[in-house]
């Protein structure tokens, strides 16, 4: 029900924008996103963005993920 | 797809698994409050994952589930009234009211339509002038602005025959309600990602403040909620309770402000009742004054009847985190997806459904 995907936006006009997902495009509201900007990512939940996804800290996630998957190697390594 | 695929690379998720069956030492117990955090969950088969150290419980956050059968029958009754269009979320159909379900009055010819969006909902309204269309507004903060947005726009436009019908149900006031209780001891809560996206993190720092509960708002891919997982082990680990977010592309400590501001604009906190919890103060939303002429429940003359609860169906206490769907005598049997007795296998995250599709017998 809460279900959000992320949309690429690719136009807007007014509180509207046209935005893709998965290959799709859609018509979106942006009402609740004003900030949005062409070439943005937000999360689409009913037919609105509910947020604009913040792609640097999507960015820094995924290294701090991949900071601790080299860490468990290691230490995996001198388990015997 | 980008932000999706990222967040289900197996060899990370491998990495961060092997870490909490490092540094899980102590037995904990965790609530997913969200819905869609419980699919993830079966789904990826996260629970047999973990260590047996790190218990799993679902909570009640699905709004299809803890809509109370007397909201249903109201909705029911309102499909019956003339010259009325119904529009709906799909999973609201197959809920079982007191003595039917919005699926059979539209077989028994009642205008009921399956919007996506209220954008849906609105168009319909603009195009039927000589009805009512009436939404049936369920959903947690995530989906609440979107209907605030709808009654502005009728407002704006000067759309007389829209109304909602306010479902809506918040988050934090219910997860207090439960901690209250002492029915279920917790140590740590998946905050749900969408909800948070829309109020933020801060709305949860009274269960870190006041009831020592480790909180991490968390995404709702596998990467995400393992990512939660190891989050919520460190700090019980650790011994100190905070309120983290550990889907930080998603989700602000402020939440979004637009959306909250239009939501208050619009409605206003009251009581709601809760399937399997009860009553729990201004944990519901209404229409204020000002869009009061939107507000089916006072706009329409309808009797949704007495209440009837399905007998032997144990939703309620699944909700609660109590029992879980093998505990149902029910389950599997008088109950399936195809014919459900209960909400919560009606709804594709809703934890029985969750169960029947994922968990192996």
């Amino acid at each position: 029900m809460c279900l959000a995907i992320p949309a690429l936006v690719k136009s807007i006009e007014g509180n509207e924008a046209e935005a893709e997902l998965g290959g799709i495009s859609r018509r979106i509201s942006i009402l609740l996103t004003p900030e949005v900007k062409v070439g943005d990512y937000v999360l689409l939940h009913t037919g609105y963005a509910i947020n604009v996804i913040d792609e640097e800290e999507a960015e820094e996630t995924l290294k701090l993920l991949t900071e601790m998957a080299s860490l468990e190697e290691e230490l995996e390594g001198e388990t015997p | 797809m980008k932000f999706i695929d990222e967040f289900r690379d197996a060899d990370l998720a491998k990495a961060v698994i092997n870490r909490v069956r490092r540094n899980s030492k102590r037995h904990i117990r965790l609530m997913e409050f969200c819905g869609g955090h419980t699919v993830t969950i079966m789904k990826h088969g996260i629970r047999q994952l973990l260590p047996e150290t790190v218990e799993m419980l679902s909570g009640p956050g699905c709004p299809v589930c803890v809509t109370a059968h007397q909201d249903l029958d109201k909705a029911i009754a309102l499909s019956r009234e003339p010259e009325v269009i119904i529009t709906s979320f799909g999973d609201m159909l197959r809920v079982p009211g007191s003595y039917s379900s919005l699926q059979r009055v539209r077989a028994d010819g009642a205008d009921i339509r399956i919007v996506y969006s209220t954008l849906d909902a609105l168009q319909i309204a603009r195009g039927n002038g000589d009805k009512s269309v009436v939404f049936i507004g369920i959903g947690f903060e995530t989906t609440a602005p979107t209907i605030a947005a709808s009654v502005m726009q009728a407002k704006e436009e000067g759309i007389e025959n829209y109304y909602v019908l306010s479902l809506h149900k918040l988050c934090p006031p219910v997860i207090k309600a439960l901690l209250d209780s002492g029915e279920v001891k917790l140590d740590g809560l998946i905050c749900p990602g969408h909800v948070s996206a829309v109020i933020g993190s801060r709305p949860w720092d009274f269960a870190a403040r006041d009831y020592g509960i480790a909180c991490v708002v968390a995404g709702f891919e596998p990467l995400d909620v393992l990512q939660s997982v190891e989050m919520l082990v460190s700090q019980l680990e650790e011994g100190e309770p905070k309120v983290e977010i550990a889907y930080r592309r998603g989700v602000r400590p402020e939440g979004n402000l637009r959306a909250q501001e239009l939501m208050s604009t619009v409605f206003e906190p009251s009581p709601a009742y809760w399937r399997g919890i009860g009553e729990v103060p201004e944990s519901g939303l209404r229409l204020r004054k000002e869009y009061q002429a939107f507000d089916a429940e006072l706009c329409f003359n309808f009797d949704p009847g007495p209440t009837l609860e399905p007998k032997g169906c144990i939703c309620g206490d699944i909700l609660r985190g109590v029992k879980t769907p093998l505990d149902c005598k029910l389950f599997r049997g008088a109950c399936t997806p195809e014919h459900p007795v209960g909400p919560c296998m009606v709804s594709s995250e809703g934890s029985c459904a969750s169960y029947y599709h994922y968990e192996s017998l």
